[in-house]
């Protein structure tokens, strides 16, 4: 059974540190919602007070239509998978994985069953009679995942499980943990630093930030509809380039850089900000991913396309693209461009952006500028 | 079993080096005779009969060896007007230190557990007096500890050095804990909560059995002190109840007959066999738990 889980104006504080200011989640039951954000910004402090190892100063917490703001961890039909592992050091794996049962009571057979079953998903069977000291990284991952898993919880909560494993391991354990999540179909709460794994795992996101939600949606919209540069700056790698300039009125609309090359200025003719009441003058900053900029012609044309010639500073080659670093008033932007399209550094580039997809920010707040209707999100 | 052996590093060459070798071994040596010449004076005069300690040298290897006086020592000589020897005098430091070291320990290991790992507000505080406890020079608490013990009754008894020693022994021990549990991972006391284990549960089914190291440390930490305490011994015992070491005084300053330098060696040396018991058993557990890789997750 998946419990959906409800957070009502939740607060808490440490000494006279607010740590979460006043967050309304509602999460569905089956449902995968990532909490990411960097670091400090309360995200596991969140899981924590969801868990009930830590608690809420103020707000209430319902886990399956139940509030549980005085029930305490074990009471709460919930499992967790910490960022150490923290296995018991003295127990085997089998001693590990059975401890919530042994403690709760549960028959041997039904242990046993559950420990067969669960060891087996994870292909830890051969593991069961070994000391955690004697396991590898990934090893030690998958009895803490068997801990959570076996007990077979309403609930299960990660909490950055995957950030001691190597780039390769951590792939690998991302993919499974999303079929294990197809497969029981359990609510899950994932924090994670790692804005990747949140982007591959979820079904929706919850982008914190000193201890609020910026922005909770599915993984599509908080990529190409961010409310503000918080969001857009946050998701993405390499991230959006946030250009700082003006709004020229001059026939069109227009966005120049600050500190720009002479005749350099970005049309907002054909975009989502193209019929913004702003004043000539107010300062913007304009985002662009990476991939909204690529060598001219290298694309099929497209409506609101436009060109600019830079010297390419530095050129950064990935296999699959090539980044090609350059600058405008000495800020580092890139460009996601094809490896036969790069030209080697020092050379003049010629630059093409999709301004259809570019997003306009007010420099003073932050805020999304957007005309009118938002945009369709393109889904991938 | 190190992950990084330092063995390996390559060491500069060169007599300079040799002769600094030899130097540092000659001095190693110099130490070590110095401390083991007493210990060689103390078996050897106990082995050795009266006649011969009168005769020969201090220094001079035992011609005959005879074991007359550790078995005078063990149950012949005579403390105050009882000359049954030292052993029931062991028998009443065994009956002490065994139950005052496993209290303390055990008092010490929750005290640290529930400093570090269930901490509540004026935890460090608390500890902080716990810790000022160590510090107390025991001559300070002699006469009011002697009025306490009178009022509940267990002046000059066994059970009442019992409750003194492991009051006085739990600022240490807390203290061996707290520092062995600061270590231990939160998130390991965590996953036990949402396991769905208690206080006590998460006490012996998780906390202890990771902290042999420590228990190990204190167990010989507190023995020793106490085996070896005269103080308290001297201070809160009377006659039938006096533990070994004061035993062993009233053997040694004893004014009647002949001074008998071997029974004297052979006492002392059963008084202070014990300890060395403890460390190389205890010892040995120690090794072999960090060799079997038990200690860390």
């Amino acid at each position: 059974m998946a419990a959906g889980i409800r957070l009502d104006k939740i607060r808490k504080s440490f000494g006279g540190t607010d740590v979460i200011k006043g967050i309304d989640l509602e999460i569905e039951p089956g449902e995968f919602v990532v909490l990411v954000g960097p670091s400090g910004c309360g995200k596991s402090t969140l899981l924590n007070l969801i868990a009930g190892l830590e608690t809420a100063t103020s707000g209430e917490i319902s886990i399956g239509g139940h509030m549980v703001n005085t029930t305490p961890p074990r009471d709460r039909d919930i499992a967790m998978v910490f960022q150490s592992y923290a296995l018991y050091p003295t127990k085997t794996v089998r001693g590990n994985i059975t401890f919530g049962m042994q403690t709760r009571r549960i028959p041997k057979a039904d242990q046993e069953a559950a420990l067969q079953e669960f060891s087996t998903l994870l292909q830890i069977e051969h593991l069961l009679e070994r000391k955690p000291g004697q396991l590898s990284g990934g090893q030690r991952q998958r009895v803490a995942m068997g801990r959570a898993l076996v007990r077979q919880p309403a609930v299960f909560l990660f909490d950055e499980p995957l950030s001691n494993l190597d780039a390769k391991l951590r792939i690998e354990m991302r993919t499974e943990i999303k079929k294990l999540h197809q497969r029981l179909g359990k609510t899950v709460v994932y924090v994670t630093h790692d804005q990747i794994e949140a982007m591959t795992l979820a079904s929706r996101i919850a982008v914190m930030d000193n201890g609020h939600i910026r922005q909770f949606a599915d993984p599509a919209t908080i990529y190409e509809n961010p409310v503000d540069m918080f969001v857009a700056g946050f998701m993405g790698s390499p991230p959006m380039n946030m250009i700082p300039g003006r709004l020229q009125r001059d026939g069109g609309l227009y966005m120049v850089p600050d500190g720009a090359p002479a005749g350099l200025r970005f049309p907002l003719a054909e975009t989502e900000s193209a019929d913004l009441d702003m004043p000539d003058g107010h300062k913007v900053v304009l985002g662009l991913r990476p991939e909204t900029i690529f060598a001219a012609g290298s694309e099929l044309p497209g409506p609101a396309r436009f060109a600019f010639d830079l010297p390419v500073d530095v050129v950064e080659p990935t296999g699959p693209d090539t980044m090609i670093v350059f600058q405008i008033n000495g800020q580092d932007l890139i460009a996601r461009v094809r490896p036969a399209d790069a030209q080697p550094a020092g050379s003049l580039f010629r630059f093409e952006v999709d301004m259809a997809k570019a997003k306009l920010f007010d420099a003073a707040t932050g805020r999304r500028l957007q005309s009118g209707q938002p945009p369709k999100i393109p889904q991938a | 079993m190190s992950r990084h052996p330092t063995g390996g590093i390559v060491r500069g060459g060169g007599p300079g080096t040799v002769a600094l070798r030899v130097v540092l071994f000659a001095v190693l040596g110099v130490f070590c005779l110095y401390y083991l010449v007493p210990l060689f004076v103390m078996i050897s005069t106990s082995v050795k009969s009266l006649e011969e300690i009168r005769n020969g040298t201090f220094l001079s290897w035992p011609r005959a060896i005879t074991f007359d006086a550790w078995d005078k020592a063990w149950s012949g000589a005579c403390v105050g007007v009882r000359c049954d020897g030292l052993q029931p005098y062991v028998w009443n430091s065994v009956m002490m230190a065994v139950p005052a070291v496993f209290l303390s320990t055990t008092l010490g290991a929750l005290n640290g557990y529930a400093l570090t790992k269930w901490r509540f507000r004026g935890a460090d505080i608390i500890f902080a007096l716990i810790l000022f406890g160590a510090f107390i020079p025991f001559q300070v608490i002699l006469l009011p500890m002697a009025r306490t013990l009178g009022v509940m009754g267990l002046a000059g008894t066994v059970p009442g050095l019992i409750l003194v020693h492991t009051v006085y022994g739990l600022a240490f021990t807390t203290l061996f804990f707290r520092n062995f549990f600061i270590g231990v991972s939160d998130g390991i006391v965590q996953a036990a909560k949402v396991d769905g284990a208690g206080f006590f549960g998460i006490f012996f089914r998780i906390v202890l059995p990771m902290s042999l190291p420590a228990i190990v440390v204190t167990v010989i930490w507190q023995f020793t002190q106490i085996w070896n305490d005269f103080l308290f011994g001297v201070s809160f015992t009377v006659g039938d109840s006096n533990p070994v070491t004061v035993a062993l005084n009233n053997v040694v300053n004893t004014s009647t007959g002949v001074k008998e330098y071997n029974v004297d060696m052979a006492a002392a040396i059963i008084a202070g066999l014990p300890t060395l018991f403890v460390y190389v058993v205890a010892g040995a557990y120690f090794v072999r738990g960090l060799s079997a890789g038990a200690i860390k997750g």
